[in-house]
Formats: structure tokens, sequence, C-alpha cells
């Protein structure tokens, strides 16, 4: 307890270790239901198989989370990932049906998902709503927003350049799995690399000292719900792209939920402060292989929220607190620090008494 | 005082406690004998191992090894509320109430006089209306909790814990946030306990309210029990020497104020309404300006109102003869400004980051973000200032909220000197924590003004102020009322200050 010593910083590895050992799991379920999981093909220039599958598929919630993560990390909450989504899918189909290329109609869905973060970093930032409820909102009317741009109908379109992001592929693997991975090694490098990881932290634990040392709070807030924003309509890009349409009522419907169990599978808590963007990807990874595993048993399809329900729960019991103590004990209960004899003799003063 | 022999059964005798966390030993064969109707001081540094000793008297710690026996009998509280039950009360600093809530049902919750499954409220306020006025206090017990000062609600949260329990009461810092007077209620309610036969522990950092009451003390370091001894045979000096395990020097000096300097912030009618009154002043580099007051007179306001934490709506403030705005606290630091606020826990650490992360956080952000500081510069700043101001921790890594409190405002004085401060305001710097400590932020601050900083502190330590001051500005009802300079500034002017009237 007295000289400071200079350990490592505390290993990623270490952090994510509980992540990849349920993702490890969850994979072998797949196997157990499933022998040929592993199986990689390469057909028609591009990958095939049931592992290439759960990291295409995982791609919308896997983008979300990241941008959750950092909202999550100030204390925050997005529910309107969803909304945004719906919203950013319908500018991008719209776009192009106006007779845009493909770019023009990303930029667009791209602004009108900044938008809305700006818009909810504004709400919680400067008017000082509570994340939930002013996230609420847009959640709500998000999708009101995008049946305008759609004008009530699913907008299909056949442009080749926008199908592409969500059902093409770049040297043999899927667009999207790139596109994920990019963005997640992106925020991650922008946020650690530079102080601003440090930064939201602090705001998330405890937004008055931070203030008080100088931190500006109010841009950083806005500046996650931005970051959550911009997720938010990659991933709707990426589902429209996929169906080549803009579906205001389905696109992303119910994903905020899982993007938000994604980032607390990935152990990060709902109170703020610490986080792993890593972990939340992790997490997003383990939700998908879950899905999966449930598509490949066979199981007739009335069983499959019910069996994501207790797989899920499976999950957060081993990630409890009480649970997490317990399991803290037992490996506390090793060699303990022994007394040091020779510091055991009291002074004389004691011994007068 | 004492008719207290050793060789009397004691009421309450733990042996052998120890207490491991991993990593360390918090306690290492600890005993404590309380001995029926004594006061008896619990004293150590913070990190000593006093809070860890009493929650596992209480129960709310396991304890690894040891026994502790009640009037005789070996007992095992499981829980604090198991160890109420077995006659052990505790209060803390922090009163344990609920605000919202009468005196009377504060007093009697849990275990309301009841009638047809209604509770008797007449009954209950009269109840506790009787057991008030054993303790002194003639207040109506129907008012909400809150109408009351916390002097007197720290009195109901002792009549509580000693209706429900009874034989041994734990006081752990009951008067760190009362003012004189109010500790002179206290010490009257403790001594009509004592005479009752109720045996006390209490645990302070006030060493002259331990002289003042107590009749043993045992003295904790480092997790062992270094003496017990009967206070009326011992000096003050015994005692700190014996907590410190060094020989302290006076902890007054002669005062030594040094010379000032340019005047660096002057400030000019600086107010908030309904905040406090507008008020002048000046500092110049190399002095410290001493802020001086009873609680709530406005001292924590004032160093609030110029570091930008609440933004004034007149007046203004002066750098170097230029105005500056300082709107928020990011101003306040771009300006070279830096607060150490009164409250810790609340404004000050940031507790789960690492010490590391906390000492690096306002150097950080006055830089912005797109400038991180390369991490073997920020290491070697925190380990300069773990050094420099002898912060004990395991490890840099160590979230902040884990260290004691003395630690904790030594790593928040680092995070602001990383800053390279030309202004200082420290709000209570040395509040709620140990006499090493304590020394120490002492002598920081006198280094400090002689290298030429400027400083305001605000104390509600006298001795403190006047040791360090080269002015004391006397703070009364929100308003400046004296300034002292020189050879004035005493306790008693300061003290006579506070109290006369004002005059014109």
């Amino acid at each position: 307890m007295t000289q400071p010593t200079v350990g490592p910083r505390p290993s990623v590895f270490k952090r994510i270790m509980p992540q990849l050992v349920i993702l490890a799991v969850a994979l072998a379920l797949n196997v157990a239901v499933f022998p040929e999981f592993f199986h990689i093909d390469f057909r028609n220039g591009r990958l095939f198989g049931n592992l290439i599958d759960v990291l295409n598929r995982g791609a919308p919630v896997a983008l979300l989370c990241i941008g959750m993560t950092l909202v999550i990390a100030t204390k925050g909450i997005d529910l309107s990932v969803g909304a945004v989504m719906a919203i950013a899918g319908a500018v991008a189909a719209a776009t192009v049906v106006d007779g845009h290329s493909w770019g023009t109609a990303l930029l667009a869905a791209l602004l009108a998902g900044g938008l809305c973060g700006l818009w909810n970093g504004f709400l919680v930032a400067v008017l000082r709503i509570q994340p939930i409820v002013a996230t609420l909102v847009l959640m709500v009317a998000g999708r009101g927003i995008a049946q305008l741009v759609t004008e009530g109908k699913i907008l299909t379109f056949d442009n080749a350049g926008l199908i592409n992001l969500g059902a093409g592929t770049i040297a043999g693997v899927p667009t999207p799995i790139l596109i994920w991975l990019a963005l997640g090694a992106l925020v991650t490098f922008g946020v650690r690399r530079t102080a601003l990881g440090m930064l939201i932290e602090a705001i998330g634990i405890n937004e008055r000292s931070s203030r008080l040392a100088g931190i500006n709070s109010r841009v950083l807030l806005v500046c996650v719900y931005l970051v959550s924003g911009l997720c938010a309509a990659l991933a709707g890009v990426i589902v429209a792209a996929d169906i080549k349409g803009a579906d205001a009522n389905n696109a992303g419907l119910w994903l905020e939920l899982d993007a938000i169990l994604a980032v607390v599978i990935g152990g990060n808590s709902l109170l703020g402060g610490r986080f792993s963007i890593v972990a939340s990807l992790l997490g997003a990874l383990i939700i998908q292989s879950i899905n999966s595993v449930i598509l490949l048993s066979g199981l007739p399809p009335e069983f499959n929220l019910v069996i994501k329900a207790l797989l899920i729960l499976g999950i957060l019991v081993i990630q409890s607190p009480r649970i997490g103590n317990y399991i803290y004990m037992l490996r506390a209960s090793g060699p303990q620090p022994q007394p040091d004899p020779l510091v055991r003799q009291r002074p004389e003063k004691e011994a007068a008494q | 005082m004492t008719n207290i022999s050793t060789s009397d059964r004691p009421v309450l005798h733990a042996r052998g406690i120890s207490k491991f966390f991993p990593g360390t030993i918090a306690l290492d064969d600890v005993e404590l004998r309380l001995m029926p109707g004594e006061v008896h001081a619990l004293l150590g540094e913070n990190g000593a191992g006093k809070s860890t000793l009493i929650k596992c008297l209480t129960g709310a710690y396991r304890r690894d090894a040891g026994v502790i026996m009640l009037d005789g009998t070996e007992v095992e509280p499981a829980s604090t509320a198991d160890s109420q039950r077995l006659g052990i009360g505790t209060v803390y600093q922090e009163v344990n109430l609920l605000p919202n809530l009468t005196v009377a049902e504060n007093l009697f919750l849990g275990r309301q006089p009841m009638r047809g499954g209604f509770i008797a409220r007449k009954r209950m306020n009269a109840e506790a209306r009787a057991v008030l006025q054993d303790y002194g206090l003639e207040i109506d017990p129907a008012e909400p909790l809150t109408a009351y000062s916390v002097a007197i609600q720290q009195v109901i949260a002792i009549a509580r814990a000693v209706e429900m329990s009874g034989k041994v009461l734990i006081l752990d810092e009951p008067t760190a946030s009362l003012d004189h007077d109010e500790v002179q209620l206290l010490f009257g309610v403790i001594r009509k306990l004592k005479k009752r036969g109720l045996s006390i522990v209490f645990i302070t950092h006030f060493l002259d309210q331990v002289f003042a009451i107590s009749d043993r003390a045992t003295i904790l370091r480092n997790g062992r029990v270094i003496g017990e001894c009967v206070l009326a045979e011992v000096t003050q000096h015994d005692v700190v020497t014996m907590m410190l395990g060094r020989q302290l020097e006076a902890r007054v000096k002669a005062r030594d104020v040094g010379v000032a300097g340019k005047t660096l912030v002057e400030v000019e009618d600086l107010g908030k309404r309904g905040m406090i009154a507008p008020f002048s002043l000046d500092i110049r580099e190399g002095e410290v300006v001493g802020l001086a007051g009873l609680l709530g007179s406005g001292r924590t306001e004032t160093a609030n109102l110029i570091f930008g934490v609440v933004p004034a709506d007149q007046g203004k403030i002066m750098l170097r003869g230029q105005e500056i705005g300082v709107t928020n606290p990011r101003d306040a630091v771009a300006h070279r400004f830096a607060l150490c606020p009164e409250d810790r826990k609340v404004d000050g650490i940031v507790g789960d980051l690492s010490v590391r992360d906390n000492i690096i956080l306002a150097l950080q952000a006055r830089q912005g973000w797109m400038r991180p500081i390369p991490r073997a510069k920020v290491q070697e700043i925190a380990e300069s200032y773990v050094r420099a101001l002898d912060i004990r921790l395991a490890s840099l890594d160590m979230p902040i909220r884990l260290l004691s409190g003395g630690n904790q405002q030594k790593a928040l004085l680092a995070r602001w000197l990383a800053t390279n401060p030309d202004f200082l305001i420290l709000d209570e710097p040395t509040r709620g924590i140990d006499v090493g400590a304590h020394a120490e932020i002492i002598a920081l601050i006198e280094q400090l003004r002689a290298d030429g900083m400027a400083l305001l502190v605000a104390s509600s330590e006298l001795e403190e102020l006047v040791a360090y001051s080269t002015r004391v500005i006397v703070l009364r009802d929100r308003k400046q009322v004296r300034e002292l300079a020189g050879d004035e500034i005493t306790p008693d002017n300061i003290i006579n200050a506070i109290a006369t009237e004002e005059v014109a």
C-alpha cells in the first residue's frame, strides 16, 4: 500500500475475456446443432458459410452498438436508433429513386442520421431532458418521418451501387461485414487514441466533477448522440440496400433493444463510465450467434423468441454483480498476503498499560 | 472522570479481529475493549482501519478472524440490523435518517406504536417528545426532519440508535459538519448517555474533541493497534505521535507569510442574487488570502462564483488588469485558475476512473481531446505528483474512489497542480482528512505561496488560516464583514469579526 507500481495497461484481452468465452460457447452450440457451421465456401467470387452469415446478418446491430456504447458510457441511452435507421433507409431510397447516384444517397442518409443525432444531443445536453425520454420522442416520431419520406409505401429501387452496400461484396467479403469492422475500428481508434474515451467516461461517472475540471460536457454529449445517429444511418442504408427497398414501418424495428442488449452483454454498465466498444461488438455477435443457433436447430419458429430470451437471461445471470462477486471471491481466496511477523510487536506504551 | 478500572469486564471486547482485502491487510489482529459507561475514542489516520473495524463490529463486513464478545457472550452480527438487535447502534457522519418523514416517524420507523393496524400518531408523537426531552431537545416531533439543523438531526439519530440498541453506541465522525455550539450540544447528549451507563465509541479527526469528551482511546495505524491509553495520562502530542509513528513538528509554526508580489486577480462587485452579496477582493502573486466564516456564511459561494461554477449576475473579474469573462469552469481553467472543491466526492473525484486519469483530467480537458497527452508523459506526471505529495496507493490504475479521503484530496490537488495554475482556490482543503495529510497539505500551501502562486483558501479551521494566510477575509451571512492583515490575524480577531454585529 505504499509505493505506486507502474503496472502495464489493464489488458484489453482481460476486459473482453467473458465475452470471448460466451461467444465461443454460442459458436460451439451452433456447431452442436449444425456440424458444418464453420465450413466456408468460395463460390462466384463470394464467401459463403454460416459463420459469414453471422458476421453479415449481425452488421446492423453491430453498427448500432458502436454508437450506443458511447451514449451509454455517458450515462445516456438512445432509443431512437431503430427509427433513425428507417429514416436513413427512406432518405437513401428516395434519393436514388429521384435519379441521384448511390454516393449522394449515402451522404443524404448520413446527413439525415446526423441531424437526428444532433436533435437528440440538443434535447439531452442543452435542454437537459432525461436521455430515455428525449430519445423516445424520435423513436416514436422517426417512423412517421420515414413514412412521410416514402409517402407511406415500400420504396423500392434498383440502383446497383446502393444495393452493393447491403448485398454486394468486396474481395469476396460481404460489404456489411467490412463496413462494421471498419467503423468499429475507426471509432475505437478515434476514442482511444485521442482523449475522447477518457473524457466520455469521466462525464458518465461524475458529470459535475468533470465540468469542474474544465471538460466541455455539453459538446461531448452532443457528439456521442451524433455518432449514434450516424451509426444508425449506416445500419439503415445497409438494411434498405439488402432488401432493395425502404420499409418505413419495419426497418430496424426493435433493433434499438438488441443494440442496448449487445452493449450490456459487452459488460458495459448502463450507469455509464468505463466502456469497451470491442466488447459491445462481441455482444452483437453473441446475439447473432444465438439467432443462428435457433435457426439452424430446426426448431419450430414459435420457439425462437423464448429460447433467445432464455439464453440471454443466462448470459446476464452469469454477468450479474452477485455471481461476479462470487467468482471474484473464489479467485481472491487464493494465497492471502500474510501479516509481517516482524512488525507485530506493539510499542512499549501499550505494554505498560 | 475515570471510575473505570480495566479489571471490569468490558461491555464489548473484540479480540484478534483481522480483515483481508485482496492485496492488502486492512485489519491485523486488532483488539478493542470497551468498558461500561466510558467514551472510547478510536483514533488513526485515514486508512488506518477505523472504518473497517467498525464495519466488522456492526456486521457490515464479514471479518476473516477474531472474536467479538458482548457482555461476556460471543456474538456474530451478520448484518447491521443484526448488530442493532444485539445492542450495538451506530450513527454516521451523514445522518442516516429519512428527511421527508417527521421526527417522530424517524425515531420510531419500523416499530411505530400501533392501534388497530394503524399508526397511533398521537401516541407516537407524545412518546417521541418524551424520548427527545431526555436528550435535551424541546422540539416538535410532528415536524419533518429537515426543519431542524444537522446537529439536531444527529441527536435524533443518536436517540433512535440508543432506543433501539442500548448497550453500545458507535459515533462515526458525528461532529464533522457541526459548528462549535452544535458540538457542545452533542457532547451534552454524550455525557447524559454516559451517565446512563452506555458505552460509546467515538471516532473523529478533531483531537481537541477527543480530549474533551473521551476517557480512553485505542490508536490504530496501518491496520494494527498501536496503543490503548487513558487520555488523562497522555498529551495530544503523544497521541499524534502514536497515530503518525513519527514525531510531528508543532502543528502551527510561527506565521511566515512571505512577501506578496504583483496583483494577479481583482474581483469587483461580483455577486449573484440570492447566493452572495456583491464582493470585491484582490489577490496578489505569492500570497494566501484566507476566507473565514461559519458554515453557510458564503465561503463556498465565493469560491464557486470566481471559478464560474455558478455564473455571476453582476460585477467583473480582472486578470493582470484585463477584464476576463468567466461564465463556466472551462473559462476559468483557460485563464489558469484552479479550484479544489469542498465536496470531494460530489464535485471532485471521478470515482471509477483510475488515479492516473483523475490526476490528468484537468490538464487533458484544457488541452482538448484532439491533443491527447502521450501515455508516457501521463505516467510521468502522475508519478511525480504521487511522489511529491506522498499519495499512498497500491497502483495508479486503481479507481480513485478506493483511496482514503486524504489521499483523494492530494490526488485532486495533483490534478490542479498539473495544470500549472497561477491562481489556486482551495475550498476546505483539510476537511475530513487525517492529521498527517493535514500537515502535509498546509506545508504544500506554504510551498506554493513561496513559489509565487496566488491562493484563495476557504477553511473553517481558524488556526490553520492564521498559520498560512497573508490576509484573511471574514464572511458572515453571505457578506464580507472584515478584512484582517498582518498581526491582526489571530483566531480571536477572526472570531470577533464573525461574532460582531455589522457596524453602519
